[in-house]
């Protein structure tokens, strides 16, 4: 009787601990309980999302990641980077290994309705574009015929590189590749004559070569490739908490607030879009259940949007993309934070 | 049980505690409580993963398979296109994983032969290099050795650039030329092609077509003419010289189609970019397959080693004592008696090197894992679908190779009568 008992005690915890292995509903109270924002990054992409010597990891993505974790845990540094790479970042999200994939990641139809995703915005509007040799002599993506390709295998540039050589009537040899770091190493070894992915994406791998000048962006960009941040489907408030995190830190630029006057701000505006997004006034926090000061953290995490982009990407970095299609809406781009009231 | 018992004492009449302390029923109550358990353990991960996935709105579906694939693949054995559907472009990665497995036994087969039979040499320095051969590479992950060969490959060999200009490379003899892409060989062209037999979208020249016929033909001739020679040899005492004819069955026939045909060497030449003409052979496939055949022929090596030793020396004594020489002593002697021991475990090497064939992905060689199990299932997010195909593949060609292998087992084994 007693080997019953226990067989009967071992099937039960068996079952109890299999539980844990389903992704559960609510977001939130895992992340809370956990008291750890697990956040899926690209394993290596300068400016966006990469570790230094000492494994602190630093980049456009993960400021969005720390300004959600300063919003829900309350502190920034609780944060665990989980690397991954274009083929296993989707699957990664949907079985549960991180609660929100800020992976510069095009946000398509068919990834946002078939695979069980929700974008929550778009923190970067990209294009895919060709980075060749100088030596090479080409200065047109027209030119590229028969040449052969460098691309990350899983990614939107595959299925766009394919339809654009197509309706250009051009071939072209692809040299599949698994992460950045990979195609960096084929395309510096000249294993393939160009190198494709996202323009941004490019610009952050060539200012990591040792001579960067000797590689140039051609000026086509072949898709339009909106990069966002993504969360599992079927959880609408841990949705609205990443979606209205990106919109404070993009209305924060529009209302002059930066990591510097935020305290100040918070006390003295009389601003009342400033007030109310800082929680002076009304408590937003409540309805994504989350406390009044939510957005005040996440912003001054690492500032506003403009200042994550500046210190992360922007002109003055070595990687040095021009804010184009996301400069504010005010300044002719799209970058669009919906109302907070 | 009781009923049927002889005559003696009666059987104790059954009480439940002798499932557990009587012998009798002590092994079918194991038996049954670990079959109960098993069966828990397996309906408990179905439900798991069905629930799961039914928790994230995923279903199994199989439709994905028939929509439009939108990738490229660079190394194609049937004609595809980005046009073509998902389930064409898993054939076209399946292809590649039987084009890279069929070369890989072949090539580990005769590297393991001879390896393992010059690690018995008597010549000292053949035989410690043999082992060396074999103790490296059995040592050492497979994976490093595709990483190693292929970025070997990438890093030392030049640019299909470097064969242009002014101080340009010689292309290797005149004919070959390694790039860090692929290396560019020639192809054989005809003059007066008699075109292809067309199925389908699948061309295949009938040059082709002709040459493994006659291939063909001439191991059947040459078949009937040794046997005739066995027949006289066996009749008068005198063996008649049949080289010349097995040589001219081989010849003859091929040097007759290149002559009618035109046949011609085209020498790859470099055109834009890459090289045109001649073929293009991926450093991929050819780290994979390297890789693969060095890997798997250290362990081939050590089974055709250990059959050997398997035959009592007295065979081989009893050999020379006929005046055999050495070679044919291995040949005519050794070698038959031990394939009945070698052929099993040579079995289960090939279907290793099948399965590790799926490492490709490290190379971006498109085999099965990277067309179905990488882009596809990347790009239609049906991981459980792709896998569970992928499975059932590998499981087929896996049981095929492994039920042809025994049917051959068969047929040299050791006939008791």
């Amino acid at each position: 009787m007693k080997t019953t008992v226990f067989l009967g005690a071992a099937a039960v915890s068996a079952l109890i601990a299999g539980a844990g292995f389903a992704a559960e509903g609510d977001t939130l109270a895992q992340v809370k309980a956990r008291g750890e924002l697990l956040c899926g990054v690209n394993p290596g992409l300068v400016g966006f999302a990469s570790p230094d010597a000492n494994g602190n990891w630093s980049g456009f993505d993960i400021s969005f990641c720390k300004a959600v974790a300063a919003a829900v845990l309350g502190d920034a540094s609780k944060v665990k980077y989980i690397p991954l790479t274009g083929q296993t970042r989707f699957t990664g999200l949907a079985s549960g290994e991180v609660d929100l994939l800020a992976r510069n990641s095009t946000w398509t139809f068919s990834r946002d309705t078939d695979l069980k995703l929700d974008f929550i915005g778009v923190n970067y509007y990209d294009g895919q574009g060709f980075m060749v040799p100088k030596s090479l002599g080409v200065s047109s993506a027209k030119e590229l015929d028969g040449a052969t390709i460098c691309i990350q295998t899983g990614t939107t540039t595959e299925l766009n590189l394919a339809d654009y050589f197509k309706a250009n009537n051009m071939t072209y040899q692809p040299v599949n590749i698994d992460s950045n770091s990979e195609g960096e190493q084929q395309y510096l070894a000249g294993a393939c004559d160009a190198y494709t992915t996202d323009a941004s994406g490019l610009a952050a791998t060539r200012a990591a070569f040792a001579n960067p000048g000797d590689h140039v962006i051609l000026p086509e960009i072949i898709s339009k490739e909106p990069l966002g941040p993504a969360v599992r489907h079927g959880d609408s408030n841990w949705a609205d908490i990443a979606r209205w995190t990106l919109y404070a830190l993009i209305a924060a630029e529009e209302y002059g607030v930066t990591s510097a006057n935020i305290e100040e701000l918070a006390k003295s505006s009389q601003n009342p879009e400033v007030q109310r997004l800082l929680g002076t006034t009304d408590d937003l926090g409540k309805m994504i259940g989350l406390d009044k000061d939510w957005a005040k953290r996440a912003i001054a995490a690492s500032g506003n949007y403009g200042e994550i982009f500046a210190a992360t990407i922007g002109e003055q970095t070595p990687i040095g993309l021009a804010r184009g299609l996301n400069a504010q809406w005010t300044q002719g781009g799209l970058m669009y934070a919906m109302p907070f009231r | 049980m009781t009923e049927s018992a002889p005559a003696g004492p009666p059987a104790p009449p059954f009480r439940l505690s002798m499932l557990i302390y009587d012998r009798h029923y002590r092994s079918l109550t194991i038996q049954v409580v670990v079959f109960i358990l098993l069966m828990l353990l397996v309906s408990w991960i179905v439900h798991n993963t069905v629930l799961n996935l039914a928790r994230l709105g995923k279903d199994i579906d199989f439709s994905f398979l028939f929509n439009r694939a939108g990738y490229d693949i660079p190394q194609q054995l049937i004609p595809y296109t980005s046009d073509d559907t998902h389930l064409r472009a898993a054939m076209v990665g399946l292809l590649n994983t039987l084009y890279v497995s069929a070369l890989g036994c072949a090539t580990a087969t005769v590297l393991g032969v001879v390896a393992g039979v010059l690690r018995l040499s008597k010549n000292w320095l053949i035989a410690r290099l043999m082992t060396i051969y074999v103790e490296i590479f059995r040592n050492i992950p497979l994976l490093l050795w595709i990483l190693i060969i292929y970025a070997a490959l990438t890093e030392i060999t030049p640019g299909p650039r470097e064969y242009r200009g002014e101080n340009a490379r010689e292309l290797f003899l005149g004919l070959i030329a390694p790039t860090n892409r692929y290396t560019a060989i020639p192809s054989i062209v005809a003059e007066h092609s008699p075109g292809a037999l067309v199925i389908g979208r699948i061309e295949i020249p009938w040059l082709a077509i002709m040459g493994i016929a006659f291939f063909i033909a001439a191991i059947v001739l040459r078949r009937i003419v040794n046997a005739r020679a066995q027949r006289i040899q066996n009749a008068t005492g005198r063996r008649p010289t049949t080289w010349w004819i097995n040589l001219a069955l081989f010849v003859v026939p091929p040097a007759a189609m290149a002559v009618f045909f035109g046949l011609h060497l085209e020498v790859p030449e470099l055109a834009g970019f890459n090289f045109k003409g001649g073929i293009n052979v991926d450093n991929s496939l050819v780290a994979l397959w390297l890789a693969l055949s060095l890997y798997t022929g250290a362990f081939i090596a050590e089974i055709v080693r250990a059959g050997i030793l398997a035959i009592s020396k007295g065979q081989t004594e009893a050999a020379y004592a006929l005046g055999l020489s050495p070679g044919w002593t291995m040949n005519l002697v050794i070698l038959p008696q031990a394939l009945r021991v070698i052929i099993p475990p040579l079995i289960s090497q090939y279907l290793n090197l099948i399965k590790n064939s799926s490492l490709a992905v490290a190379v971006g060689y498109m085999d099965l894992r990277g067309t179905l199990g990488g882009t596809t299932v990347n790009q239609t997010g049906r991981e459980m679908e792709g896998i569970l195909l992928m499975m059932a593949i590998y499981l087929a060609i896996s049981l095929t190779v492994s039920g042809v292998m025994n049917i051959y087992n068969n047929r040299v084994k050791l006939k008791e009568r």
